[in-house]
This record gives structure tokens, C-alpha cells and sequence, in this order.
């Protein structure tokens, strides 16, 4: 029996994305008049009974987001899919619009149609305008069809998509920060309270919901919510699609049942990674995205859920699973995150902005033999309290994640060319 | 609807504190004598909550919540001070430093730095990180700011002054991560763009990257050439608030202390702008009743603000023939200076030296204008800040507040309590009723104080009644308001008459070039200014007698041809 | 790749995006691609601003926030070699190697022609297919040293038909 199942990525590589006659056959829209059969509240029912956690990387349950916002006065409200995928060695948001975007479109629908939404905007990262196109043509298909567009079904709910273009800024993934951006303006995140339901796009109440999170509704209407949850772990219903990169033999994107699998099938089942590349032994692998933590070998048993990584100090995150073999230094490799970090900073708040820049002469000197001091690992230690305690938004909160995860399981690694010196750092490195 | 705000409970490290819903916890602190360090927060500016030096733990959770920017509830629990919070503001502090250039001794603001203080406070004794700081870095000169942006904090204070409270948009954050800037578009000088000059970004810069050009040894310069006949005029508004510089409270009134410490100095005169004031009074009150009774262009609206007239010329270049052509106040004052007060003295036009102490940024550059010079010889030479005019006293050995009080030099010396009044927004207006009403009526008022158009609030109402016309008036102080304003204008969506623009918030007294502080300080001016005015015997423009003299004895009447010459300007459209 | 078309090409991009300052990253994009050179130059910023009624401090702000816009020229052709860490650990380098050999440039270099250039860019979803490169709108994926050279080539013979950019293998 396969380990992977197929709620998202049903009809994936076998029905044209654009082909709105197949995706039918495949029970397509038929989620879409279901929910308008339901009233919005039903429909928010079954969301938060699936247990549905938000797949951009935050874990917030969606059903209680629905829900909060179905109770916010005001109108408009927008839907905005956040489709700006920035997590490096994540690719799965990029998998469902080229493969199957036309259950994304179901589920801003079906969103759009329970707060009663004229409009959703798709976020969409610049490095994927490649899509752009290629989507509005089939935006425009399927309003011709009646399931976007003007009076949907038949009904007197209408709704309008547009895209938005991103233009290279990881930072546009934080939610306010995307609101900022798709208003016209730099993406830099707001300051909350307010919160985006509440005051959101243009400042009205809005939605802001993930690619996978959006396309993850239509089957939990046409299951229901309960054998939704079923599927998957008790705490956290359904399947994830996880993108598989790094040293692996098979790269790319899987979906999986929620608590079935462990890290070990992921990577090594021939079903799903296959092993390391080239004979090599696993080193560690990166979960989540470059925020996430860095695992060893020997959590390789830990199942695949938010419960258990969790636990085990990891954490889902974009689902992000990038596996490097023993040839790969963990500093040189944390030296490539700092500087994605460092580079996708919006630089306004001190502790991120500066933080990072400081980590970076570190990982630096941590590299060459006598140049870092034992004050040198204490400073380490307090930059990275302070970014995870002190920064702005959730970039500069989690930016050293991977450092401090990394640090417990190599710390000989990250001592080995330290040397007891004296209060002051070595003047010959400065 | 209730205007009572509804009362929230709270301890802020175990004191209990109880404060209007809405209030930081940065503001519920202070009331319970808890100073949290900030630096980037102003009480005058949107939150922005970018230093992160105000964290504070919150009902025993480890993650920490900005107090600048996160408002108190019902039953919080704050401590804002612990070995953990201790250490990371310490550490966010060095990282800051890391980036600046610690050339404090030969900065500008030694000893007024918002950065030196916290270092002070948090016992900086060493410097952990180390930064490649540029050694030598060009200052970018406008003629009338400077800026040091290797300085620069990236507090954002002064993209929030000029983008939202002023919505000039000359400077804007520019780039990110690690070539996150506050500046100008395209790295050009300020000169080159939409800067108005009224200083807000300077104002309320906390270090020492964006300041007036400071003129002081300029002066001292030309005070030691025993060819200069050097006089001095001061605003109105320095009066209220160069106590401040030597630890008076805001609003003090140190007229005659400071006309003693400028006479220690070595000026020739010193005179007053009030003088000025009064005489801009009666060439813009006989220019309104002039419009009025012959069709002019209304609204008419005031031209003593250089900071607004740049942005008139700027945004409005459509709209600029309701400007009064009157100058200045200062300007009248450098024109009747070089000519008239030369002539009396029988003094050669280029020995004078015409030195302006303003609260004013945007007057240096006023009165580098072309239009403000006589065969390229400017009628003012100078013009110092009010804390310029601080540091050049404290320079000089002058224990201001011991001297005994001076007065004023006859013949531009004479003040009324209109001329004071153009120091807060509202009272140029003030001022021309005064006089406009009894020059209609004939009549007396029946009371000089127009409270309508009083107060720091920026957009204010109010009409007058004359002789067959209702006049409507509107005063508007920071020029977002005004830009607001002129937009109706522009679309035929404004009834008024009269307007008065003043660019900084609460008018002159709330200058760019006073001394640090925020409206707090700039409203315990106004109150000092009304009170000068109350105390002075002459309260209207028409009753200077000084004004009346120089009228008689050289400009003839209001408008005439030579009070046109010199007392009158125009504007053309500035580039975007 | 759109040419640009003349005086107004500015003020078509504009209109095309209906005036509308919410589009700005939109237009600036499509600016971009029409100077032909990937960048938008300061007159088109200031023609753009004017258009929209908005601030030049305002453009020049979105402008040098998001890294995909560049105020410089970056040439004709430009290639965009990720180096995060998936990639960066992943050949990337070897590919960044292969370029330089093929057009004698480095990274943030053109060629002396203005047909090439190579940038660095952020993570472009294709590290299933690494190592991978873009070049305008388009991700080559799974390449190797005889790969690229046809990929390059293609572009200096000006044949399309020769490139299999990602989203053709659907």
C-alpha cells in the first residue's frame, strides 16, 4: 500500500491544470456547490472540525481564523492567498499552481463565498511570474464556466480574482507584510495589534491564507471535516505536501498522511527520497524552511506531525525537508542561511537588521582555527536571545533558529577552533 | 458617544496603575515613574516600534512585546526591568553603536544626543562589536540642513515628520537589509527635491545625522569686524523658549534676559521682529480689505511661513496667486533695516549686518532667496536657530538667566501684542482682525482675544463679522493639513475668506529650529506667548508707534509704491 | 521580450496597468523587461511617478526594496543562479563556474556586448531540479555543462524552439 495519499495533488501530472472539463470529472467544483448549499457558518464548522493547521508555515488552525473573521463587522472583506513562497527549499505552493490550480481557485471560491468577498488577491512571488499568465488564463476559463467571475452557480455571489506580483522580498511572506505590498507599497511588516482580520487589506477585515492551505478546503467539504481530520493526526487533520530537496536520490513533492510517516521514511523510503545521493551517510536535515530547526539522525524516528515535531524540538513549518550528507560543515551551511537571512532583512528593526550582521563575523571566525574565542560562543549565544526575543516580526524571530538547533547536536563542530582567549576579541580578525 | 475613555487596570513591575484604555505601556509606565529607555518613539509621531530598546515581558511569557507600540489591558501584568530584559536592551544598544560612528565630541549634538544618554544610562563602557564605519564621510550640505547619515539610527523618525505629519515626501526609507537608509530618492540633495526646508526630520532626529547648518562662528566672525554694524532681530517665538537651553521650564518668558545676554554679545541693536510683525500687519491687513472690496483673489492666504511657501510653490504652483505678497516679517525687517534704519543712522548700506535669531529652519533658507536681496546684497545676512543662538551664548560665557532683564533698541524695537502673537498658530490672524476690524469699523473691538483660533490643534474655524460681509477664517498649522486644505481648495471645496498656514505643528513656538522636545514643551509656549501679549500695554499692530513713525517718515501709507518695492515679493513654481 | 517602443513606452506600461499606484510593482516589472537591459532607469522612475500621482520617493522606495528590480543596467539576458542553501550545497557553484567559462563574466558582471549577465537570485522553487537557473521569466532545471551551453546558445542564435524552461514539463 502506497504511503502517500492524494487529497491536493489528486489528478496532479495526469489532468491539464487548465482543463476545467477534467478537473470535473475528477469531482471537481463539486466542493463549491456543496458549500453554497451550506451557510457560511456550517462551512466554518467543517473547516475547524478537520483541524486543518495553516500550511504556510505559521500552524495557525484555520477553522478558528474562519471563524474569527466570519464575526468581524465590516464589509468588504478580501480573501488574499499568500502565494509567495520564500522559503528556500520549498516548492510545493509552486506545485499546486502549475499542477493543479484550479483546486486553489475552488477553495478562495468557497472562502470568498463565506465572508461574502467581491475580491481575492493572489500574492504571487515574483521569481514564479513565470505562472502569472499562464493562471489568469485559467482564471478567465473558469469564470466562463460560471465558477468564478459574475454570479457563480447561478447564484448572486460573485467574486474577482487578481493577481499580484511579488518582486523579491521573503519578508512579503509575513502576512502584513504582504498586505503592504500588495497595496502598492514596500513590504515591510505593520505593527499588530491591529490584526489583518480585523484591519487588513486597504483596511478592511481580510483573510490571508497560504497556497496549500486554500487548496486543502475542497476536500474537506467533500469528506467532511471529521474524516478529513481522520486522514491525518488527531491534532492536526488532513495531508501535507512536503517538498523534498538537497541530497536525497528523490527530490520533489510528496503528500502525506498527517502522524503516519517518520522522518526516516521521508528520506529514506524508496517510495519517497530514497536514500542519500551518491552513497553518502545523512549529516542532518533542515525542516520548515530556513526558519525552521536542523535535525539529526538520530530524531529519524520522530513521525511526521506538528504534535511530534514539536516534541522533539522541530517543527513542520512550509514542510520543507532539505537533506545534507556528511560532506556538507554545518557552519559553512548556517553561513548560507545567516546570509539569506541577512539579505531578505527589511532592515528596520535593530536586532534583526544588525543582529544578523554581527552572526555572520562569527560563523566567521568560528571557521578559522584560533580566531574565535570562548567570548565569541557567549556573544553568539546573547545575539541570538535578543533576535528571538526582541525583533520586529517573525523573520528576525526565528532567523537563528537553525544556529541554536544546530548548536545542540554539533556543538564539537562549533567549538573545534575555538581557543581560550582573552576577554577581548583577536585584533588580527577584528 | 461617550468622549470618557473607558478605564483599564494594570501592574507595571508590581505597581498598580490605572490608565485610559488606548494608553502604551510606555505611556502607563511614565505614570508610574517607570522610565522604559526608547529610542526610536515619539510622542508626536505614528508608532514604529523598529529600536525594540522598550521590550518588556508581559504576564510572565517569554516573548517580549514592544511598550512603544502595544496599548495596556485589563489585568497585565508588565515588568519592564529584570536580568534578562537588562541584557538584551543592552545588547540591542551595542548593536546599534556597532553601526555609529562615536565621534561625539565634534557632534553637534554632544550633550543632546538621545543615544549618548542611553550609553550613559546603560553604563557602555566598551564596545563589544565592530562595524566599518566610513572615517571620513562627505557632509551632504543643503545650505540650510545637513546631514551625516553614517549617524543615522534608522529610527524612521524623520521619514514619519516628513511623509506623514508634513506629507512632503522629500525623504523616504530606501533599500533594505543591510543598505536599509532614510534619505532622498536617487541620493540627490534635499535642495533637489520636494524639501520644504521647515526641518521636522531635524527636529526630532534623536542623534546627530540631519541638523541646521550652524552659522554660530559666522557671527562671532562678523561681531569682531569693527567694520560691521551688526544688528540682531529675534522672533517671537525665541523668547518662550531659549529659557529652555539654560533649564528654565517650557513657555518661560526671557524677553529682556535675552535682549541682555544679545547686547553681551557685542550686536549694535538688537531689535524685535515683533516690530516687523506689526508692520507686515498693516501691509497684509490693507491687502485683504483691498482684495475684498475689489474683487481680488480669495481666499488670501498668509506668506509669513517660508516652510509653507516652499510648499506652495512646490505642490500649489496653481494656487500661488492666493498667497499674500507680502514678505515676511523677517524679510520686512531686513528691507526697512538696510534702507530706512541706514538712512536714519546715515550708515553705509553694506557695513549694516542683519542677523535673525528665528525658531525657523526654512528661514535660512528664505533669506537666501534671490527675491530677498537689493543688487545681490541680502537683506538679512544671517539667520540663527534659537538653539544656535543657545550654543553661541553658552560659548560666549553668558549666564543668560542672571542678567539683569534689557530692552528692546528704538527705532525697529517696538512690540505689540500682535507682533508677539505670530509666534503661535492662529495669531497672524489674530493680529490682522485686530487691526482689519477697527480700520473697517472704526470702532473699537469688543474683545481682542479670538480664542477660536488659539491652540495647538491643527485645523481651526472661526468668522468675523464686518460691516455687510460675514469673513470666514480657517487657520491650519504642519503642512499636511495644509495640503488637505489647499486639495479643497484646488477642488472649489473650501468657504473661507482668510487662511493662515504655518508648516510646524502649533505654529512658530513649535519650530524646527527650537530646542529639543516634543508638543508637550511647544504648548507651554503658546501659553507663554498669550501671556506676553496680555502683559504688553499695546496689543494692536495700528498702535506702534515706531510703525506709525516709519510710515510717516518714509513709506508713506500701506501699499504705496515704495512699501510695494520693499515690503512685497512673488512666487514661481518649484521643481518636484 | 517586449522592445521598448519608442518615447511613451512609460506611459503605455502605465495606462496598460490603468494608472493604478497599487500596480506599481507590476509596472515597474514590466519596465523592466521592456528597457531590454532589466533595470529601470531613474527618468522612466521619476515619468512613472509622475503618471501615478505619487511621490518619486515612493518608487524609488519599492525600487530598491524588492531585489528582483535594479536601478543599473544588468544586461540583455540576464541568468539568475539561486544561492540558497539547498542550492548553494547542491552544485550551484559548479553551474555559477560553468557560466563564467561560457560568457568570461561573474556574478553582478555583463558582457561587453550588454547580452549577458549573471545575478544571484533568492530560492526560485526549482530545488527538485537543481541545479537550476532563471532567466527572465523562465526556470531551467536539472542542468548540466553541455545543457547550459545549448541554453546559452539558444539565446545567442535567438532560437526559442531549443529551450525547455519548467513550465513546459507539466
Amino acid at each position: 500500500m502506497s504511503k502517500l495519499i492524494n487529497l491536493i495533488s489528486m489528478g496532479a501530472g495526469e489532468v491539464a491544470p487548465e482543463d476545467i472539463k477534467a478537473y470535473q470529472q475528477i469531482g471537481g467544483f463539486e466542493a463549491l456547490k456543496k458549500a453554497m448549499s451550506m451557510s457560511p457558518a456550517q462551512i466554518v464548522e467543517e473547516v475547524k472540525a478537520a483541524k486543518l493547521l495553516g500550511r504556510g508555515g505559521a500552524a495557525f488552525p484555520l477553522g478558528i481564523k474562519w471563524e474569527h473573521l466570519l464575526h468581524i463587522e465590516g464589509e468588504p472583506k478580501y480573501i488574499v492567498c499568500n502565494a509567495d513562497e520564500g522559503e528556500p527549499g520549498t516548492f510545493k505552493d509552486r506545485f499546486v499552481l502549475r499542477q493543479v490550480p484550479l483546486r486553489l481557485f475552488e477553495g478562495i471560491a468557497i472562502a470568498g463565498y463565506v465572508f461574502n468577498s467581491p475580491k481575492a488577491y493572489i500574492y504571487l512571488r515574483g521569481e514564479y511570474r513565470d505562472l502569472k499568465e499562464k493562471l489568469l488564463s485559467i482564471i478567465d476559463k473558469a469564470k466562463s464556466a460560471g465558477f468564478l467571475g459574475k454570479n457563480i452557480l447561478g447564484s448572486n455571489y460573485s467574486l474577482e480574482i487578481e493577481i499580484i506580483s511579488g518582486a523579491g522580498a521573503y519578508i512579503c511572506g509575513e502576512n502584513s507584510a504582504l498586505l503592504n505590498s500588495t497595496e502598492g507599497k514596500v513590504g515591510r511588516p505593520r505593527i499588530k495589534p491591529p490584526h489583518l482580520a480585523e484591519v487588513g487589506l486597504f483596511q478592511m477585515p481580510t483573510l490571508v491564507n497560504n497556497v496549500e492551505s486554500l487548496a486543502a478546503i475542497p476536500e474537506i467539504l467533500l469528506l467532511g471535516g471529521q474524516r478529513y481530520l481522520e486522514l491525518g493526526h488527531p491534532d492536526s487533520g488532513g495531508s501535507k505536501l512536503i517538498s523534498l530537496a538537497g541530497h536525497c536520490l528523490q527530490r520533489g513533492i510528496y503528500e502525506i498522511p498527517l502522524g503516519r510517516l517518520t522522518l526516516r521514511d521521508i528520506i529514506f523510503d524508496p517510495e519517497l527520497g530514497g536514500g542519500i545521493a551518491d552513497g553518502k551517510k545523512l549529516k542532518f536535515f533542515h525542516l520548515g524552511g530556513q526558519s525552521g530547526a536542523i535535525g539529526h539522525p538520530d530524531q529519524l524516528d520522530t513521525v511526521y506531525s506538528y504534535t511530534d515535531l514539536r516534541a522533539a524540538g522541530l517543527s513542520v513549518g512550509s514542510g520543507a525537508v532539505v537533506v545534507m550528507d556528511e560532506s556538507v560543515s554545518i557552519l559553512e551551511y548556517l553561513k548560507a542561511v545567516n546570509e539569506f537571512f541577512i539579505h531578505e532583512s527589511c532592515g528596520k528593526c535593530v536586532p534583526c537588521r544588525e543582529g544578523n550582521r554581527q552572526i555572520h563575523k562569527i560563523l566567521d571566525r568560528l571557521l578559522i582555527p584560533g580566531a574565535a574565542t570562548r567570548t565569541d560562543l557567549a556573544t553568539l549565544r546573547r545575539l541570538i536571545d535578543t533576535m528571538t526575543a526582541a525583533s520586529f516580526c517573525g523573520l528576525g524571530q526565528t532567523a537563528a533558529v537553525a544556529i541554536s538547533t544546530a548548536w545542540k547536536h554539533f556543538k564539537s563542530e562549533f567549538e573545534a577552533n575555538v581557543v581560550d582567549g582573552p576577554e577581548h576579541y583577536k585584533l588580527a580578525v577584528g | 458617544m461617550s468622549t470618557q475613555k473607558e478605564l483599564v487596570n494594570l501592574t507595571i513591575d508590581g505597581i498598580a496603575v490605572t490608565v485610559p484604555a488606548g494608553t502604551t505601556i510606555l505611556e502607563a509606565a511614565r505614570r508610574a515613574n517607570v522610565n522604559i529607555p526608547t529610542l526610536c518613539d515619539h510622542p508626536d509621531l505614528g508608532r514604529r516600534a523598529v529600536c525594540r530598546l522598550c521590550v518588556v515581558e508581559c504576564n510572565g511569557g517569554r516573548k517580549l512585546k514592544a511598550a512603544c507600540a502595544n496599548e495596556v489591558w485589563e489585568g497585565a501584568n508588565v515588568v519592564t526591568d529584570n536580568p534578562r530584559i537588562r541584557q538584551i536592551r543592552r545588547t540591542i544598544l551595542e548593536l546599534i553603536l556597532a553601526d555609529h560612528p562615536k565621534d561625539c565630541l565634534s557632534c553637534v549634538r554632544n550633550g543632546s544626543c538621545e543615544l549618548q544618554a542611553l550609553a550613559e544610562r546603560f553604563g557602555i563602557r566598551k564596545h563589544v562589536f565592530k562595524v566599518g564605519i566610513p572615517a571620513q564621510e562627505p557632509l551632504l550640505h543643503s545650505g540650510t540642513l545637513v546631514r551625516q547619515m553614517s549617524k543615522c539610527v534608522k529610527c524612521g523618525r524623520c521619514i514619519a515628520a516628513c511623509r506623514e505629519v508634513q506629507q512632503v515626501h522629500a525623504i523616504n526609507s530606501v533599500s533594505r537589509s543591510l543598505s536599509y537608509a532614510l534619505g532622498t530618492p536617487y541620493n540627490t540633495m534635499l535642495g533637489d527635491g520636494t524639501c520644504t526646508f521647515c526641518g521636522r526630520c531635524a527636529s526630532v532626529c534623536p542623534v546627530g545625522a540631519i541638523y541646521e547648518n550652524d552659522q554660530v562662528n559666522d557671527i562671532f566672525d562678523i561681531l569682531a569686524d569693527p567694520e560691521n554694524h551688526v544688528v540682531v532681530q529675534t522672533a517671537p517665538a525665541v523668547r518662550v523658549a531659549l529659557g529652555e537651553a539654560f533649564g528654565l521650564p517650557a513657555g518661560s518668558i526671557s524677553t529682556g534676559k535675552m535682549v541682555a545676554a544679545l547686547k553681551r554679545l557685542g550686536f549694535s541693536k538688537v531689535f524685535d521682529t515683533d516690530f516687523a510683525a506689526d508692520l507686515t500687519i498693516m501691509e497684509e491687513g490693507h491687502e485683504f480689505l483691498d482684495r475684498l472690496k475689489n474683487d481680488g483673489k480669495l481666499p488670501m492666504i498668509t506668506s509669513c511661513c517660508p516652510g509653507w511657501i516652499n510648499f506652495a510653490e512646490t505642490f500649489f504652483p496653481d494656487l500661488l496667486d492666493h498667497l499674500s505678497s507680502c514678505k515676511s516679517p523677517q524679510q520686512m525687517f531686513g528691507a526697512v533695516a538696510k534702507t530706512y534704519y541706514a538712512e536714519k543712522l546715515g550708515i553705509a548700506r553694506e557695513k549694516i549686518r542683519v542677523v535673525s535669531i528665528m525658531p525657523c529652519t526654512a528661514k535660512k533658507f528664505e533669506r537666501a532667496r534671490p527675491e530677498m536681496k537689493e543688487n545681490n546684497d541680502p537683506d538679512v545676512d544671517f539667520v540663527l536657530t534659537t538653539r544656535e543662538l543657545a550654543r553661541m551664548l553658552k560659548a560666549a560665557g553668558i549666564e543668560m538667566n542672571n542678567l539683569p532683564e534689557a530692552e528692546f533698541d528704538r527705532i525697529m524695537g517696538e512690540s505689540t501684542g500682535a507682533g508677539v502673537i505670530f509666534g503661535a498658530s492662529g495669531g497672524v490672524m489674530e493680529a490682522a482682525l485686530r487691526t482689519v476690524y477697527e480700520v473697517v469699523t472704526g470702532a473699537e473691538l469688543p474683545s481682542l482675544d479670538f480664542e477660536d483660533l488659539r491652540g495647538y490643534h491643527g485645523v481651526k474655524y472661526s468668522k468675523v463679522e464686518l460691516p455687510g460681509r460675514t469673513v470666514k477664517l480657517a487657520v491650519v498649522n504642519s503642512l499636511g493639513n495644509a495640503r488637505a486644505l489647499m486639495q479643497d481648495l484646488r477642488a472649489g471645496k473650501t468657504d473661507v475668506d482668510f487662511i493662515e498656514v504655518m508648516a510646524c505643528p502649533g505654529g512658530c513656538v513649535g519650530g524646527a529650529g527650537q530646542p529639543y522636545g516634543s508638543s508637550a514643551k511647544v504648548k507651554e509656549r503658546i501659553k507663554g506667548i498669550y501671556i506676553e501679549d496680555k502683559n504688553l500695554p499695546l496689543r494692536k499692530s495700528h498702535q506702534n508707534s515706531e510703525v506709525q513713525t516709519l510710515y510717516r517718515e518714509f513709506l508713506g501709507e500701506p501699499l504705496s509704491e515704495r512699501a510695494h518695492h520693499l515690503l512685497h515679493t512673488h512666487y514661481h513654481p518649484r521643481h518636484k | 521580450m517586449q522592445k521598448i517602443s519608442g518615447d511613451n513606452f512609460i506611459s503605455e506600461i502605465v495606462q496598460k496597468h490603468n494608472n493604478d499606484p497599487q500596480q506599481l510593482t507590476s509596472i515597474l516589472h514590466d519596465v523592466q523587461e521592456a528597457s531590454g537591459q532589466n533595470y529601470v532607469a531613474e527618468p522612466w522612475a521619476r515619468q512613472i511617478a509622475e503618471l501615478l500621482q505619487t511621490p518619486i520617493s515612493h518608487v524609488y522606495e519599492v525600487l530598491t526594496f524588492y531585489s528582483m528590480f535594479s536601478t543599473e543596467p544588468k544586461g540583455k539576458v540576464l541568468i539568475e543562479i539561486c544561492n540558497s542553501a539547498p542550492c548553494r550545497f547542491n552544485r550551484s557553484h559548479e553551474l555559477l563556474a560553468w557560466c563564467k567559462e561560457e560568457l568570461g563574466i561573474g556574478v553582478g558582471e555583463i558582457t561587453p556586448d550588454g547580452e549577458f549577465g549573471i545575478a544571484y537570485t533568492s530560492c526560485v522553487g526549482a530545488c527538485d531540479v537543481s541545479p537550476s537557473l532563471k532567466i527572465g521569466e523562465d526556470v531551467y532545471g536539472n542542468l548540466n555543462r553541455s545543457k547550459l551551453t545549448q541554453l546559452i546558445n539558444s539565446f545567442r542564435e535567438n532560437r526559442p524552439e531549443l529551450r525547455e524552461p519548467l513550465i513546459c514539463q507539466n
